[in-house]
C-alpha cells in the first residue's frame, strides 16, 4: 500500500548571514490514508516548518537542505512551482491558526471560496458557489447561504474557523495540514471546532497534521503522535501509547505539565529551562541541560530514534538505548 | 440596493454627515465641478468662439465698479474675453488635467509598487531606484524639457492643440513614484499577513494574489494620497501655466488665466489675475480639506483629540 504521505529525512535550513540554521534536522514519518497524526512541542521545536516544508513553501530565508517528500508516491518536493501549486489548496490543504488573520478582509467569502475552486478546477462561478455552499452546511455553520455574502468580520471566530475549515474542504483534499487550529479560539469553541475537524476526517477519509502544543487535544482526535524538540522528533507511535506511557523524559514533562482533573492542588509540573535557539543547540542530546534523568553520553552523543514503530513506538534517548 | 443600504448605515457616511468641514468643501467642490462640467450651457460666453470676442470689450472691470458692463458680470481680461465664462472653462481644463494625471500617476504607480513590494529583490530595487530616480528631477524641470522638446520636434501649432494629454502626461509620469512608493510600503505591510500566506497554500496563482488579494487592501492610502495629488497635480499644471509651458492663452486654464493677467495687475486691471487665483485657491482648498477628511475616516489611528 502506497502511504499519503511519506517523509523521509527532510532536513530544513534558514539561510542567515552568520550562517545556515537547521530548523530540522532528519525527520521522518509516514501517515496512511485517512490516518491523523499529531505533531507535538512547544514554540520553536520546528513543528511549523514540517507543515510548511510539506507543501514546499517554506519562506525564504529558509529551505529544504536535503531529504524527500512523497505524498500519495510521488515525490512532491521535488515538483517545480507551476506543478506544485496544483497540489497546494488542492489535494493537500492547510488551516491557520488565526481564522481573522486567514481570511481576507475586504472579500466577501462566497469570493474567497469561489476563487480557490476556480483556481484548480474548470467550474462556472455558479457551480463553484454550490460546492462552497455545499461546504459551509458541511460545517454546520448556521444559515450558510448568508454567509456567502458576508465579510469576515461580520463573522464571529467560531464561524470563521469554520468557513477557513470549509474553505480547506473545497477541493476534496486527501489531506489536511492544520496549525494550530484552534489556539486562537475560547475553550467551548475549541472543542466544537475540534469535533467537527475529527468527524470531516472521519467521513471524507482525510488525513490530518495537527500541529499543536497541546497534548490534550491531539490524544482526542489523533491516532499517532510526533513529538518535536529543537527540530527533531525525540518521540513517535500510536496515541495511546504515547499519552499512557510516555518514555521520552520531554514528554513526560509535556504529559506531566497537563493539568488533570480532580488531581488535587499543588502546582502544575514544569519542565525547568527553555527550548534552546536554534544558533545554540547544545551537544549531544538537545534535551539534555533540562532533563533530569540526563548522563553522560546525553551530553556526547545525539540519540537516535530506534524502538517499534507499530506497537509502542519509537523513542530518541539514552535511557532506552541502554537497555538493549 | 444592498449597497445602499450598507452605504446609508456605514461610518463613511456618518463621519460625512457630521463632520461641516467636509460637507461644506464637498458641496462647494461639487458646484465647482459641475460648473465646471456644465460650463457650455452655463456660461453667459464662449470664450473659445473668437467671432464673439470684441476687443474694444477688453480690461472692462467687474460690473459693481464704475465702468463696469452688465453683460460682464467679473469683467473681461485683455482680450476681452468675459471673465467668469474664461474662468469656468479654464476650470475645466484644470480638472481635466488634475484628475487625469493623478489617474496616469495611479496607474503607473500602483502597478509598479504592487510588483515592487510583492516581488522584493532586485525588481524592487531596481524600481525604486528608478522611483528615486525620477522623484529627484523635479516636475516643473521634466515638464519643461519634455515640452521644450515636443514644441521643437512638433511645431508651437500641434503643442497648442495637444496641450491637455502632453500635460496629463508629463505630470503623470512626473510624479508616479508617489503611488510607487506608498503602495509599495503598504504591500510590504499586507504581504507578511496571513491571509496572504493561506491564499498561497491555497494554491492561488500570485498574480491572482497581488491584484485580487493585496491591491485592495491598501486602497485606503491610495485614496487618501489620491486627494493629495489631484490637488497637487491640479497646482502643478497652473504652475506650468503660468510659466507659459502649459495650456496657451487660446485656451486657458485658471494658470494661464492667472499669467495672462499678471502682465495688467499694475495698470489696475486686477481682476484678470485675481479672480482666476482666488478660484484656484478654494479648488485646491475644498480638496485638501476633503483629503484631510478622508485620511481622518479610513486611518482610525489617527485619533484628533
Amino acid at each position: 500500500m502506497t502511504h499519503l504521505l511519506e517523509v523521509q529525512d527532510l532536513v530544513v535550513k534558514f539561510g542567515l548571514r552568520s550562517g545556515d540554521l537547521t530548523a530540522l534536522n532528519g525527520i521522518n514519518f509516514t501517515l496512511n490514508p485517512g490516518e491523523r497524526m499529531g505533531l507535538v512541542g512547544e514554540s520553536g521545536a520546528g513543528k511549523s516548518v514540517a507543515g510548511f516544508s510539506i507543501i514546499n513553501l517554506i519562506s525564504r530565508p529558509g529551505f529544504i537542505a536535503s531529504g524527500r517528500v512523497l505524498f500519495e508516491g510521488e515525490e512532491i518536493s521535488a515538483y517545480p512551482l507551476e506543478q506544485m501549486r496544483g497540489i497546494r489548496g488542492n489535494r493537500i490543504s492547510m488551516i491557520f491558526q488565526d481564522p481573522m488573520m486567514t481570511l481576507n478582509p475586504v472579500l466577501t467569502i462566497g469570493t474567497q471560496m469561489v476563487e480557490t475552486i476556480q483556481a484548480h478546477n474548470q467550474v462556472s462561478a455558479a457551480h463553484a458557489r454550490e460546492i462552497a455552499l455545499e461546504k459551509l452546511q458541511k460545517v454546520y455553520i448556521s444559515s450558510p447561504g448568508k454567509r456567502l455574502g458576508q465579510y469576515p468580520h461580520e463573522l464571529s471566530g467560531g464561524m470563521r474557523q469554520r468557513v477557513v475549515i470549509a474553505i480547506s474542504l473545497l477541493t476534496n483534499p486527501s489531506l489536511i495540514i492544520a496549525d494550530e487550529p484552534t489556539t486562537a479560539l475560547d475553550v467551548t469553541i475549541q472543542a466544537e471546532v475540534m469535533a467537527l475537524l475529527l468527524e470531516l476526517c472521519k467521513h471524507e477519509h482525510m488525513g490530518l497534521i495537527l500541529i499543536t502544543h497541546d497534548l490534550g487535544v491531539v490524544s482526542q482526535v489523533t491516532e499517532k503522535i510526533a513529538v518535536m524538540y529543537a527540530g527533531r522528533i525525540v518521540e513517535q507511535g500510536p496515541t495511546t501509547d504515547i499519552v499512557t506511557n510516555p518514555r521520552h523524559p520531554y514528554t513526560k514533562g509535556l504529559i506531566q505539565a497537563l493539568p488533570q482533573g480532580g488531581s488535587g492542588r499543588g502546582r502544575l509540573h514544569q519542565i525547568p529551562g527553555m527550548m534552546p535557539n536554534l544558533t545554540s543547540i547544545p551537544p549531544g542530546c538537545a534535551f539534555h541541560p533540562r532533563c533530569e534523568q540526563a548522563m553522560d553520553i546525553c551530553r556526547r552523543e545525539t540519540p537516535r530514534l530506534f524502538g517499534d514503530a507499530e506497537h509502542s513506538g519509537l523513542v530518541a534517548c539514552h535511557l532506552y538505548s541502554q537497555s538493549r | 440596493m444592498r449597497l445602499w443600504k450598507q452605504f446609508r448605515g456605514s461610518y463613511f457616511l456618518y463621519s460625512f454627515l457630521h463632520d461641516p468641514v467636509a460637507m461644506g468643501s464637498f458641496i462647494i467642490l461639487t458646484l465647482l465641478t459641475l460648473s465646471a462640467f456644465g460650463a457650455p450651457v452655463i456660461a453667459p460666453h464662449d470664450p473659445y468662439d473668437t467671432t464673439t470676442i470684441n476687443i474694444m470689450d477688453s480690461e472692462i472691470p467687474p460690473m459693481w465698479m464704475e465702468n463696469g458692463d452688465q453683460n460682464f458680470s467679473l469683467g473681461t481680461d485683455a482680450q476681452g474675453r468675459d471673465m467668469l465664462s474664461t474662468m469656468l472653462y479654464g476650470m475645466r481644463i484644470s480638472l481635466i488635467i488634475g484628475v487625469g494625471a493623478t489617474f496616469l500617476q495611479a496607474v503607473i504607480g500602483i502597478v509598479l509598487g504592487l510588483i515592487a513590494g510583492y516581488k522584493g529583490g532586485k525588481i524592487d530595487n531596481f524600481l525604486m531606484r528608478m522611483a528615486d530616480v525620477q522623484l529627484s528631477f523635479s516636475t516643473l524641470m521634466v515638464a519643461i524639457f519634455l515640452s521644450a522638446i515636443f514644441q521643437a520636434i512638433f511645431g508651437v501649432a500641434a503643442f497648442e492643440s495637444m496641450a491637455v494629454p502632453f500635460l496629463v502626461l508629463v505630470i503623470g509620469i512626473a510624479e508616479w513614484p508617489q503611488y510607487a512608493r506608498t503602495v509599495r510600503a503598504s504591500v510590504l505591510a499586507e504581504k507578511k499577513k496571513e491571509y496572504v500566506e493561506a491564499a498561497r497554500v491555497m494554491g492561488l496563482p500570485a498574480n491572482r494574489i497581488m491584484w485580487r488579494h493585496i491591491l485592495p487592501n491598501t486602497m485606503s492610502p491610495i485614496l487618501v494620497l489620491s486627494t493629495v495629488q489631484v490637488a497637487h497635480a491640479i497646482m502643478s499644471e497652473a504652475a506650468l501655466s503660468f510659466l507659459g509651458l502649459g495650456m496657451p492663452i487660446t485656451k486657458p486654464s485658471l494658470g494661464s488665466l492667472i499669467n495672462s493677467g499678471f502682465d495688467y495687475i499694475f495698470s489696475g486691471s486686477w481682476w484678470i489675475t485675481m479672480f482666476p487665483g482666488f478660484l484656484l485657491v478654494l479648488l485646491i482648498l475644498v480638496i485638501n480639506l476633503l483629503g484631510d477628511w478622508v485620511q481622518d475616516v479610513l486611518n482610525p489611528k489617527l485619533y484628533k483629540g
